[in-house]
């Protein structure tokens, strides 16, 4: 009985934080995610889109502001390059696993 | 014979062939005759050997006296300085060469001071970075500006104690401590990103660059090689012991340093000022402060046994 307590309190041998790799498929996950979020079938359904974003002058964005900025941008920005890194993620994944 | 040997570059039938004529000769003296003149290939050339491969200050070479050599000697070490400067300058385009020069700009005295602080902060009174004429002074005479030496060496230390935890466990082999240290690059890369990211949702205005944030993260992996040490030293009770009071200690210090830098001048004093702005700003220092034992946990707990 006192054998089983013993291994059940340590952690088990095999668990490692993430490791580089599967942060970076995260990280490529997430960036896929905000990428595909349509401008008006979605954001402008539920009040996020861009052109509900001009709002007052004073010095406070906000932070729904700059979130919906944010997103814009990153769609923007990140249409075409995501295309390659999703290529090479997909052949690199396929080959190694 | 011998100059054609020479000039085919083909050194080590020249040098064998220099030693036996050296030998040969009867007048050894012969050999440290004035090299200005251009026939005496062989002692030249075997000096050449002997000095070490300085073949442009020496003249007299047999295989340099060639005008074509020399054109295509001066070309090459002008494409050598070109290489180079191009490379240094589109380096600089990217990597900040000069700015990451005053993030190393440390001595002992400060290295030393600033690990006290990281371990015990309590004590330091005075938090606020000096600045001289706009320019932050560097870290070797003020012991609150950042600084990159003592994160890379900690970065360093704690994949060379990692890989020692590991080994006392059997656990160890030499891709493993490839695999440590990506990982952990990979998560403070991660860290710094999120701390940036919910800077510009803050809308923080504030003179912490990149290269600050990335020192700050950096600075917990001191107490991170405390408490692995400790706990390969005394077993786990100490680990856990030394680990939460160097979590303790980098929450304060993170706090304390922040707290300048980000929240407005009367908040930061320590006065209640109300606002959601001044609120937001306070969230987002704690939870910045936070999220250090939180990684520290995290990236140390599978080294303890």
């Amino acid at each position: 009985m006192r054998i089983t307590d013993e291994r059940e309190r340590r952690p088990p041998e095999h668990i490692f934080p993430p490791s580089a790799t599967v942060l970076c498929v995260i990280a490529i996950l997430c960036i896929n995610a905000v990428a595909v979020l349509h401008e008006e079938r979605f954001l402008s359904k539920i009040g996020w889109g861009v052109d509900q974003s001009v709002g007052g002058f004073g010095d406070e964005p906000g932070i729904k502001v700059q979130l919906m900025n944010l997103i814009r941008s990153v769609r923007t920005v990140m249409r075409v390059p995501l295309i390659g890194v999703n290529s090479v993620c997909i052949v690199l994944l396929l080959l190694f696993g | 014979m011998d100059y054609t040997a020479a000039q085919s570059g083909f050194r080590q039938q020249h040098n064998m062939r220099l030693r036996n004529s050296s030998v040969d000769r009867p007048d050894g003296s012969q050999l440290f005759d004035d090299t200005s003149a251009a026939v005496p290939g062989p002692e030249g050339a075997y000096r050449n050997q002997q000095a070490g491969p300085q073949a442009e200050g020496l003249p007299g070479h047999s295989f340099l006296s060639d005008p074509m050599s020399n054109l295509a000697v001066a070309y090459g070490s002008s494409l050598a300085s070109q290489g180079r400067e191009m490379v240094d300058k589109n380096l600089d385009r990217f990597i900040p060469i000069s700015k990451l020069k005053y993030y190393f700009a440390v001595d002992t005295v400060y290295v030393g001071k600033k690990l006290g602080i990281l371990v015990f902060p309590y004590m330091h009174k005075n938090w606020e970075v000096n600045y001289q004429q706009d320019i932050p002074v560097a870290p070797r005479f003020d012991v609150n500006a950042p600084d990159l030496y003592i994160p890379t060496m900690g970065f360093i230390t704690y994949i060379l104690v990692a890989g020692l935890a590991l080994g006392t466990q059997n656990r160890f082999s030499p891709e493993l401590l490839g695999v440590q240290a990506s990982s952990a690059l990979v998560w403070l890369i991660m860290e710094v990103l999120a701390v940036l990211l919910s800077l510009y949702l803050v809308t923080v205005n504030t003179d912490l660059t990149t290269i600050d944030l990335l020192a700050f993260s950096g600075y917990k992996y001191v107490g991170m090689i405390v408490g692995i040490v400790a706990g390969l030293l005394f077993g786990r009770p100490a680990y856990y012991l030394s680990l939460l009071w160097c979590c303790a200690a980098i929450f304060v210090f993170m706090i304390r340093t922040l707290r300048l830098k980000l929240l407005s001048e009367a908040a930061a004093e320590g006065k209640l000022v109300r606002g959601t702005r001044n609120q937001l700003r306070m969230y987002l220092t704690m939870s910045i402060a936070a999220a250090q034992p939180i990684f520290m946990y995290w990236l140390t707990y599978h080294l303890i046994r």
